[in-house]
């Protein structure tokens, strides 16, 4: 039993989306940016599932198995990558990472 | 009654998934991030996904926010050294996501979404056997595929954080 409409859905994961967006964008500690973009990750998965839903099909509840699967490991590159980073230069702030500037 | 909770639930993501980013502490932003992925994890459940709702609590609220956490930890950044980012930067941010929320508000009010009305189709994401029946036949490949990518990251990261030790 539903009784929000799939709008509805759709106009919340947008809307998460978005505030990951500002996120990414506006903040400069590297490990807050990562969680925005998973935040952004999470929001697309709401859609997938408001869709499936909706339409009852079975494609995109599996789709959004396979995201959360590749999204672990993806965390997990990514917080290894920080880390390393850390190690070097003593700092996770994104101003500091420009190495390739110039 | 439906209804309230979808709004409750909604609504509670949305404020905590702003309190990430308006949050000055790390830790802090990682604990709105479990309490925003708890609520999308109730409107899986509100769209009868259960078992989607019970994994991304297991996956994400369980290892990746204990995971982030740790980090933020481990590494114990403190802030307020660095000067704060440019104006032009946060002027930059702030439109892109007024021009996202004006797109988000024209779906809303315009939207005209070719769905079946809400109920009317069975919920195939209730049903574990489905589930089953798809990621064993039609999705086989990609199953192995995801496996050899798991295995893939678990390498790397062993490999990049590994100490360097200057020998080889």
């Amino acid at each position: 039993m539903i009784a929000a409409t799939l709008n509805a859905y759709i106009v919340i994961s947008a809307l998460l989306f978005a505030i990951g967006f500002l996120g990414v964008l506006v903040r400069r500690n590297t490990l807050i940016i990562f969680m925005c973009l998973e935040l952004m990750l999470v929001a697309s998965t709401l859609a997938l599932v408001a869709f499936s839903r909706f339409n009852g099909t079975m494609d995109g509840n599996v789709f959004v198995f396979f995201i959360l699967t590749v999204a672990a490991a993806e965390v997990a590159v990514g917080l290894a990558i920080i880390v390393a980073f850390f190690r070097k230069r003593q700092t996770v702030q994104v101003d500091h990472i420009d190495a390739l500037k110039n | 009654m439906a209804n309230f909770l979808f709004l409750f639930f909604a609504g509670f993501t949305v404020v905590c998934a702003a309190g990430i980013v308006l949050n000055r502490n790390a830790v802090n932003a990682a604990m709105c991030l479990l309490l925003c992925l708890v609520g999308v994890a109730g409107l899986f459940v509100r769209l009868d996904a259960f078992l989607l709702a019970f994994l991304l609590l297991l996956v994400y609220a369980g290892a990746v926010v204990a995971l982030f956490l740790f980090i933020v930890m481990l590494l114990d950044t403190k802030g307020g050294t660095t000067p704060a980012r440019s104006a032009l930067a946060k002027g930059a941010g702030l439109v892109a996501f007024a021009l996202l929320a004006a797109g988000v508000a024209s779906l809303a009010l315009k939207g005209r979404l070719a769905a079946p009305a809400a109920g009317s189709e069975p919920a195939v994401g209730a049903s574990l056997k489905l589930y089953a029946d798809q990621l064993f036949t039609l999705y086989l490949l990609p199953v192995e595929i995801v496996g050899f990518i798991l295995l893939i990251a678990m390498i790397g990261v062993i490999v990049l954080s590994r100490k360097e030790t200057g020998a080889s």
